[in-house]
């Protein structure tokens, strides 16, 4: 399998493959429709469960109860849809999220550009241990310092707070990372000629290295968004009251609430609202989510 | 930095650089002070106290009591389990989520031209879907009615209520974790397999080296740094696991998939932030020293 997939990778072939490829042709013959035939298979299997809760929120509830293993809806209707907003309080959740994301977002963005850039480019006593800091703050485990990340929550007067959701997450050591990586790609005769012009760090910074940014600051964008918006436990812990609920909280809280577990349209409407948004982001700006993640290997 | 200006001039120049500088990293300090730093410390300090919910009022009430907590904890029979339950999650976990995220890699990253960037698409999408929607589906799934006893019961078998039974909730609660990350997984070693140089195949090849013996003696070596990689990245991960158990289980039924991070959340919740903070420290030391392997046995490549 290997031997095909280098071979067809890569730039036109050499004289001297004739023997690989005449391999990896008759292998190909034989193994393709079964290899495209396990892919697809693994695929499907994917894709089940979001295809399942896609088809379940758009059925009716007398529907699901007289027929729960149904795969497509008989007659599709929105109704799981508006009860999640009418009365399930999904409508709250969702301006809660939407809140704590762009406080994260736009923190990870101002905090990031400038600790990355500053990293990567300056020269100042204590560079290493700034970097260090950023190494250190990726490696500890959330669970290690929730405790009294809580207390100094509460300290702050921010328990039960939007702010208080989103203010660990303003300053991830993942954005700082991403900005530094991109910020060593740029050249530094250009900083260089700047500053022999005269101009002061700032200006350099936001004149000249910001604009040429705009891929990390775009990767930043994704990855602190993916990452307030699919957070769970810190939310969990903090918000306290309905009305500070996040939607992955809000959707928890609903679905183990009595008078909704077996309501299954509604809650699969509720898993639509919190999944879709990441989920149409990833289809058209993959690139950036596959880098953030793997490219550093963090979530 | 001119040879032969003038020390002094040198000097202030530098620490106006560093002014800057450090102006330039105040908010990311700020929050690393506040968010990490501190509660590090804090977290090791709280676990040598008798510190409760109750006493945020009142600090003067708490007592330093020694090593206390970490004796409780290894008295602690339900800690000592969960001790156990993680290390299984962590030793079926890593190499089932390695081994579907590897298959799929070399099957993507194989011959195929056409779709190769929708599978790539579909097969990530998990990494990035909400867990608690994802959760909500795996429970009507594996529910004593739910669609994986529907297609048991059409071959004529008779599902169990899955996460209601010791024995086979654990299983459900690795498969939602392993179905999340093996996307990540898949992704790092296509990357490590499109790193390594064809001409290695084509002289394997010309000398006669089936498939079989390319892969095992050639793409496995070249990935060794992509696979331990990837293995302490999802070491880290299962060390740490929260989100399944919580959301499938809160670890139930008695216990049999609670995990360490879920028996720190327990604690917290009912009060006891002295023994939580134990708990977690035990996860730092573990993550901890995962880490410093990773960086031992990476150091001569990078």
């Amino acid at each position: 399998m290997t031997a095909v997939a280098t071979l067809e990778n890569a730039e036109p072939k050499s004289a001297d493959t004739t023997t690989t490829d005449r391999i990896a042709v008759r292998h190909r013959s034989v193994a393709r429709p079964l290899l495209y035939g396990a892919l697809v298979l693994c695929a499907l299997l994917t894709l089940l469960p979001f295809l399942w809760v896609l088809s379940g929120s758009l059925r009716s509830l007398d529907e699901i109860r007289s027929d729960p293993g149904a795969w497509l809806p008989d007659d599709v209707t929105l109704d799981n849809f508006t009860r999640l907003f009418a009365t399930a309080g999904f409508g709250r959740f969702l301006v809660n999220s939407i809140v704590v994301a762009a406080i994260v977002v736009a923190g990870n963005i101002v905090a990031a550009s400038a600790a990355g850039y500053a990293i990567a480019k300056l020269d100042f006593a204590g560079r290493r241990i700034a970097f260090g800091a950023v190494m250190a703050a990726l490696m500890v485990p959330f669970t290690a310092v929730f405790v009294p990340q809580f207390v100094i929550t509460v300290d702050l007067g921010l328990a039960d707070t939007l702010a208080g959701i989103a203010l660990p997450s303003v300053a991830m050591p993942l954005s700082v990372f991403i900005m530094r990586q991109y910020a060593l790609s740029i050249p530094d005769e250009l900083l260089e000629a700047a500053r022999i012009d005269g101009a002061g760090e700032f200006r350099i910074f936001f004149r000249i290295f910001l604009p040429l940014a705009g891929p990390a600051v775009a990767t930043i964008t994704i990855m602190s968004f993916l990452n307030s918006w699919n957070y769970f436990i810190w939310p969990l812990i903090v918000a306290q009251s309905t009305s500070g609920y996040t939607l992955p909280v809000g959707l928890a809280a609903t679905s183990q609430a009595a008078a909704h577990v077996t309501d299954y349209g509604l809650m699969l409407a509720g898993a639509i609202v919190v999944m879709l948004p990441v989920l149409v982001l990833f289809l058209f700006l993959q690139r950036h989510f596959v880098q953030g993640i793997a490219g550093t290997g963090m979530r | 930095m001119i040879a032969g200006s003038p020390r002094k001039a040198r000097r202030s120049r530098g620490a106006r650089r560093t002014a800057v500088a450090w102006l330039f990293l105040a908010p990311f300090t700020l929050a690393f002070l506040l968010y990490t730093a501190i509660p590090t410390v804090a977290a090791l300090g709280f676990s040598l106290t008798d510190l409760r919910g109750t006493d945020l009022r009142h600090p003067l009430a708490v007592d330093f009591i020694g090593l206390d907590n970490y004796l409780r904890l290894f008295r602690d029979e339900s800690f000592l389990r969960d001790l156990l339950n993680t290390a299984l999650f962590v030793a079926v976990g890593v190499p089932l989520t390695m081994g579907v995220g590897f298959t799929l890699a070399l099957a993507v990253n194989s011959g195929i031209r056409r779709l190769r960037g929708v599978f790539r698409t579909v097969f990530f999408a998990p990494v990035v879907t909400n867990v608690v929607a994802v959760a909500l589906i795996w429970q009507y799934a594996f529910n004593a009615n739910g669609t994986v006893n529907e297609v048991l019961g059409a071959v004529g078998f008779a599902g169990p209520n899955w996460l209601d039974d010791p024995d086979l909730a654990m299983p459900v609660v690795i498969l939602l974790g392993v179905w999340r990350n093996f996307g990540t997984a898949m992704v790092l070693f296509l990357a490590g397999l499109q790193a390594v140089p064809r001409d290695v195949y084509e002289a394997a090849a010309i000398d006669g080296a089936g498939r079989w013996r390319q892969l095992r003696h050639i793409t496995l070596p070249l990935l060794l740094p992509t696979t331990l990689m990837v293995t302490v990245l999802l070491t880290v991960f299962y060390l740490q696991v929260f989100d399944e158990p919580y959301l499938l289980t809160d670890g139930g039924p008695l216990g049999s998939t609670e995990s360490v991070a879920l028996y720190t959340y327990h604690q917290f919740g009912s009060g006891e932030f002295g023994v939580s903070s134990a708990a977690s420290f035990v996860t730092l030391v573990l993550v901890t020293l995962v880490s410093v392997v990773q960086f031992r046995l990476l150091r001569p490549r990078t």
